[in-house]
């Protein structure tokens, strides 16, 4: 008979399927990655040149308010806070507010902040072209440092949207987040 | 379980005796029974969990175990539950039931099918172990989100390994289905009059192959996130871990259709044998089948309403989720119109089918609110979402495990069970199990939590009244322990059909069957007067 045979073949097609289903699972990490940032879910906001700011075109008919709210992730050691809370900004106009973070504890410590605008389906309309956000932030025990952000709302950005809050969060830079999260109870390294 | 089948003279050449003879067999029906007891003892296990948890809760306060070793009870319940009770359940029915359903003498891939048990006593053992390190359990819930699960202690690696091994039997094991159907069925069974406890697992199957590939590669995920500095799910690396719940959910949802697909094929056994009425719409319920199966691939992220999805996202969701419940409808449909007009008996069996239908549909129910989004923004993580899936997980997949277990235990161990128990069983677990869940439906609507050790004072009534429910639905199982053991020792002799409306090949067999199904593939006229 040929059912040895004939089950080979499936079981190596069924396996291929196992494999490629395996693979799919991590695809959609690029996946996702890139439908948020064509829809802006997830509040990711984009960067753009300086030039390119400058070329936006101004709407001094609007004013949309622009609030900021600063986090610091749970067991990190840093003061971190807006030095500005709200401002009113005109689309097409582009801005800079200052935030300020220290660093309360005895060891330098690095930093990655990760910015999130709200409402979400508006964030690829707000844009900066100078953030603490893009680069990682190592403070020295005990500094204090101010930090600028220059953005620009679109002018294209929905007529019925007139407040946005930027929130960020400092979290530990990765390689050291491995080290530092906490465990349940005491696990010696974990 | 089946000592009787394993000393039927006739067909007895199973080369080893004793322990040996369980590790290296090959036989759909030893390696079956393995399944089933491995499932029973889980569910045991996974059992005395769930008393832990119901005995915290019985009062507000902190009583009797702190609050992470009582969350490790819930992420471990789930886990056994699932993986350790049910789908080994399953697969089990299907080593047993599958060949001698299709006229095959033995599952396409024995050896294969003796590695994809072996391994899942060896996964568990490393989960369970994990309960006696430093740190404890896995705390995080069975969903294992991050951050908070890359906060777990030394338990952590064992718990994505012992994930890793379960997903790599579940896959062989269905691997091992799929080629067992497609290609050993008898001349004359052809697709469209295979039992339809057949061809749900065979969809779910295909399910599984789909499916746990992607649980592998999210759990892989979390172990580079914690280990080997990756950044998946880490916000400060520029991951996202509401990516996590994507992943998870694009397994997950699939996943509960797992563990339910094959109690559809259950019932539509059982039913038309006590209703002695062929079941109502066959290719209905087929198609019914195939397509949850299909829509369970586009409904993931109704888990995930309250996370901040587009508008768009949120009510594509929400339709593509209160889509399944026509499918489900149908088959519902069928089942009672099977019974409709019939001359029915209640033997047990019946019994649990009937509350099947009757229970699960609630769990239905409850799964459509749940699915409206504006009204899952209010349920969300409440213990309402603890009723629906109870609903569906217990009085759905359990209760028709129970009633396939009394259903096809006289044909497999020669033995009548003892009727009067199997009933007592019945009305204790019917009845304690609504004491248990129902109220849980009002703790939810009235906004208590889920997964909390501790809870403010007007939840305290239900709460007692549910844990109630729980200790006697919990006590009712070793009833159900006791008639297996007093099924497989000994009892009236069981006939080859057991039941008189029984239709299928595996009642054509003597009971207990022999160890090989069928050597010679049975006559195609045996094949069309055994189907209705
Ligand atoms: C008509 C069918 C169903 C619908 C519309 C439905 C809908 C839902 C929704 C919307 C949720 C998420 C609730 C929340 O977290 O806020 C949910 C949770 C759940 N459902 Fe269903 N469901 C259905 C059937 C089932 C079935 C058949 C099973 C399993 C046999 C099941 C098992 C679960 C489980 C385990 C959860 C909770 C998962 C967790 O968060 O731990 N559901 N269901
Ligand atoms: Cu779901």
């Amino acid at each position: 008979m040929d059912t040895g045979v004939s089950t080979r073949k499936l079981v190596t097609k069924l396996s291929l399927l196992v494999l490629v289903m395996f693979g799919f699972g991590y695809a959609l990490v690029p996946l996702y990655n890139t439908l948020c940032t064509v829809t802006g879910l997830n509040g990711k906001t984009g960067r753009l040149s300086e030039a390119t700011a400058a070329a936006m075109p101004k709407d001094d008919t609007r004013l949309i308010t622009v609030e900021f709210v600063t986090n610091v992730n749970s067991g990190m050691p840093w003061r971190f806070k807006p030095l500005v809370t709200r401002i009113a900004v005109h689309p097409g106009v582009e801005t800079a507010v200052d935030f300020e973070v220290m660093n309360t504890s005895s060891d330098a410590i690095t930093g990655q902040a990760v910015p999130s605008l709200a409402p979400n389906e508006v964030a690829r309309y707000f844009s900066k072209t100078e953030c603490f956000c893009f680069t990682q932030q190592t403070l020295a025990a005990g500094e204090t440092r101010r930090m600028p952000v220059r953005f620009i709302v679109n002018p294209k950005i929905p007529a019925h949207v007139d407040v946005l809050t930027l929130s960020y969060t400092f979290f530990r830079a990765a390689a050291q987040v491995t080290a530092a999260t906490p465990t349940v109870k005491s696990v010696p390294n974990s | 379980m089946s000592d009787a089948a394993i000393h039927d003279e006739h067909h007895d050449h199973h080369p080893y005796g004793g322990m040996t003879r369980w590790l290296t067999t090959t036989n759909h029906k030893d390696i079956g029974t393995m399944y089933l007891v491995f499932a029973l003892i889980m569910f045991f296990i996974g059992g005395a969990m769930a008393m832990v948890i119901r005995l915290e809760l019985f009062q507000p306060g902190l009583q009797f175990v702190d609050p992470v070793f009582f969350n490790s009870m819930t992420t471990m319940h789930a886990l056994v539950m699932i993986f350790g009770a049910v789908m080994p359940a399953w697969t089990g029915f299907a080593n047993w039931l599958i060949p001698m359903m299709i006229g095959a003498p033995d599952m396409a891939l024995p050896r294969l099918n003796n590695w994809s048990f072996w391994i899942l006593p060896f996964a568990f053992t490393l989960l369970l172990s994990t309960l006696f390190m430093p740190g404890g359990g896995p705390a995080g819930g069975w969903t294992m989100y991050p951050p908070l699960v890359l906060q777990t202690g030394a338990a952590f690696p064992f718990l994505i390994f012992s994930i890793h091994f379960m997903g790599a039997s579940s896959i062989a094991g269905a691997i091992n289905i799929i080629a067992t159907v497609f290609n050993l069925r008898a001349p004359g069974m052809t697709l469209m009059k295979l039992p339809l406890f057949v061809w749900t697992w065979i969809i779910t199957a295909f399910l599984l192959i789909a499916s746990m590939p992607v649980l592998a590669g999210a759990v892989t995920m979390l172990l580079t996130d914690k280990f080997f500095g990756t950044a998946f799910f880490s916000a400060a690396g520029g991951g996202d871990p509401v990516m996590f719940q994507h992943i998870f959910w694009f397994f997950g949802h699939p996943e509960v259709y797992i563990l339910i697909l094959p109690a559809f094929g259950i019932a539509s056994a059982i039913i038309p044998t006590f209703a002695r009425k062929p079941l109502f719409g066959y290719a209905s319920m087929v198609y019914a089948a195939a397509s949850i199966a299909f829509l369970s691939f586009i409904v993931w992220a109704h888990h995930m309403f309250t996370v901040g999805m587009p508008l768009a996202g949120e009510l594509f969701f929400m339709y593509a989720t209160v889509l399944i419940a026509v499918p489900t409808g149908v088959k519902v449909f069928n089942w009672v119109a099977t019974m409709w007009q019939s001359s029915m008996t209640f033997e047990t069996p019946m019994l649990f089918a009937i509350a099947f239908v009757v229970l699960f549909t609630i769990g239905g129910f409850s799964g459509l609110m749940l699915g409206v989004t504006p009204i899952d923004f209010q349920y969300q993580d409440t213990y309402f979402v603890v009723a629906h899936f109870h609903y569906v997980l217990v009085t759905g997949a359990i209760f028709s495990i129970m009633a396939g277990t009394y259903f096809w235990l006289p044909k497999w161990t020669g033995h009548m069970y003892d009727e009067g128990l199997g009933k007592l069983h019945f009305w204790l677990s019917t009845i304690s199990v609504n004491v248990l869940f129902f109220p849980q439906h009002f703790l939810g609507l009235a906004g208590m939590p889920r997964r909390i050790p501790d809870y403010a004072v007007q939840f305290a009534d239900w709460n007692m009244v549910s844990s109630i429910g729980g200790f006697v639905f919990g006590g009712s199982q070793i009833l159900f322990l006791v008639v297996i053991v007093k099924c497989v020792r000994g009892g009236q002799k069981a006939t080859d059909r057991v039941w008189e409306g029984a239709h299928g090949l595996e009642w054509t067999l003597p009971s207990p069957p022999p160890y090989h199904s069928f050597s010679t593939p049975p006559a195609p006229a045996t094949i069309e007067g055994g189907m209705r």
